[in-house]
């Protein structure tokens, strides 16, 4: 895999600088049997530094957990070599089963098979609240 | 499907139409003895509440329906570990609404997803009880004849006490109505309760004492000070009076006042005020008797007409 080009597939551009990592492992990218390249700390004009990922193949990527994570990230679709679409991310209305609620008296610690319902309450503050019980997702932690 | 999970389910003005059916019932109440004729409601108690049982099937039996359930978890097949949706599940099939209390927040909005039928949520831990805010505001209504333009006072345990939170947020969307918090320090109204009514441009004011605002209140409503909600027993002791409404502090408060508690009291109302004609907590109970028979009938007909809209068939049912 040429990491500077690649024919088919997806590029992650705009990540938070040490965030790669985090992100590996949210969209399981370790599963994927193509190249994956993280690059780390690339000087960038608007941000200092950032983090890129690319995808050798176009996987479908679920863009509410990246947009979750960081907002921040363009969505770069590669076919034959060129940019055919650049998405921009916001925070998605609602999370499903990207995080877990951490209240011991949630409905959701009890009975099994529930859906992980997050609805974004707070744009401003990226505030979420279980949909069950309202308690707001303290940090992005899944 | 409509359901009640939360108060904010509804809009105001089936909130207006609930109150009206409710009015309606307790005025004549031999006319909807017939309502609910051949439906059943199930009572699904997960966590015993007598008290709010009762008042259910109270309501569905003043109908003309049938009643079956649970009291307790014990009794149920929850105690064999069968899943709470299994259990709606089976339950939807028998009965045409289900009222159902849980320790768990949120179970009610889980049941909501798998049941057939109506759920009304009579309790989901700590976390919302929106029957007893129809009724705070049946009664409110009803002793005050409105709901806008009213300055209501919330005096006691403020941080841990739901009945408030979702009192505030009901009254919040009426015009014109003014909050006053009376509470310790540390029972004051959660921090994103104030910011959520700071955004709406709800004005509310704080205060450590009953005496100092009484004079300015339409409605005094009361709750229960816990003992185990205090940090240290010193406190609780400084503290415990100062929440306790006796005669002498309802001297200073307007003649046309109404005192109202969401029951059961401990100590927070001397008895001696009982008597006084601006309590009115015993007549919220009989409210909330209407106002369920009310909401029974609405979520049955909406869902019996695939309706969304509550009271969309109001003209046909004639009620
Ligand atoms: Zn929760």
């Amino acid at each position: 895999m040429n990491i500077d080009s690649i024919q088919r597939g997806i590029v992650l551009d705009h990540i938070k600088a040490g965030r790669s990592m985090e992100l590996y492992r949210y969209l399981g990218l370790d599963a994927l049997e193509c190249s994956v390249a993280i690059i780390k700390n690339v000087k960038s004009e608007a941000m200092g530094r950032k983090d890129i990922i690319k995808i050798d193949d176009n996987i479908s990527i679920d863009l509410d957990v990246l947009g979750y994570i960081d907002p921040g990230i363009t969505v770069n679709i590669i076919e034959n070599g060129r940019i055919t679409e650049k998405k921009h991310l916001s925070l998605p209305e609602t999370l499903t089963n990207i995080v877990r609620c951490k209240n011991p008296r949630c409905i959701t610690s009890a009975e099994t098979g529930l859906d992980q319902l997050f609805v974004l309450s707070d744009r401003e503050n990226a505030v979420y609240r279980c949909r069950y019980c309202d308690t707001p997702l303290k940090t992005k932690d899944a | 499907m409509r359901h009640l999970i939360n108060i904010t389910d509804l809009t105001c003005a089936e909130i207006d139409s609930l109150l009206d059916l409710a009015d309606r019932m307790m005025k004549a109440p031999a006319a909807y003895r017939e309502t609910m004729r051949g439906r059943i409601l199930a009572t699904l108690f997960f966590e015993p509440s007598t008290r709010t049982r009762l008042s259910f099937e109270s309501a569905m039996l003043s109908l003309g329906g049938g009643t079956l359930g649970f009291a307790s978890a014990d009794s149920s097949s929850a105690t064999k570990g069968e899943s709470l949706t299994d259990t709606i599940r089976t339950v939807s099939a028998y009965t045409d609404v289900i009222a159902m209390r849980h320790p768990k927040e949120g179970a009610p909005l889980a049941a909501s997803f798998k049941s057939t039928v109506p759920i009304i949520n009579a309790g989901d831990g700590g976390h919302n009880h929106p029957t007893q805010t129809l009724t705070d505001l049946l009664t409110i209504r009803q002793e005050k004849g409105r709901l806008h333009g009213m300055t209501v006072g919330v005096c006691g345990d403020l941080k841990f006490g739901r009945t408030v939170h979702s009192l505030i947020s009901a009254m919040s969307r009426y015009p014109d109505v003014k909050f006053v918090m009376i509470s310790p320090q540390e029972l004051r109204v959660p921090e994103y309760v104030l910011a959520e009514m700071r955004k709406k441009n709800i004005p509310y004011t704080e205060t450590e004492r009953m005496e100092d605002v009484m004079p300015s209140l339409d409605v005094l409503y009361m709750t229960r000070v816990q003992r185990e909600r205090f940090f240290n027993e010193a406190d609780y002791v400084r503290l415990k009076d100062t929440y306790i409404l006796t005669e002498d502090k309802l001297q200073a408060a307007r003649q046309d006042m109404i005192v109202m508690h969401p029951l059961p009291r401990v100590n927070e109302i001397s008895t001696r005020v009982d008597d006084d004609p601006r309590a009115v907590y015993f007549k919220q109970v009989r409210c909330g008797r209407f106002v369920r028979m009310a909401l029974i009938t609405a979520l049955v007909h909406a869902a019996e007409a695939g309706a969304d809209t509550l009271f969309a068939q109001e003209e046909r049912n004639e009620y």
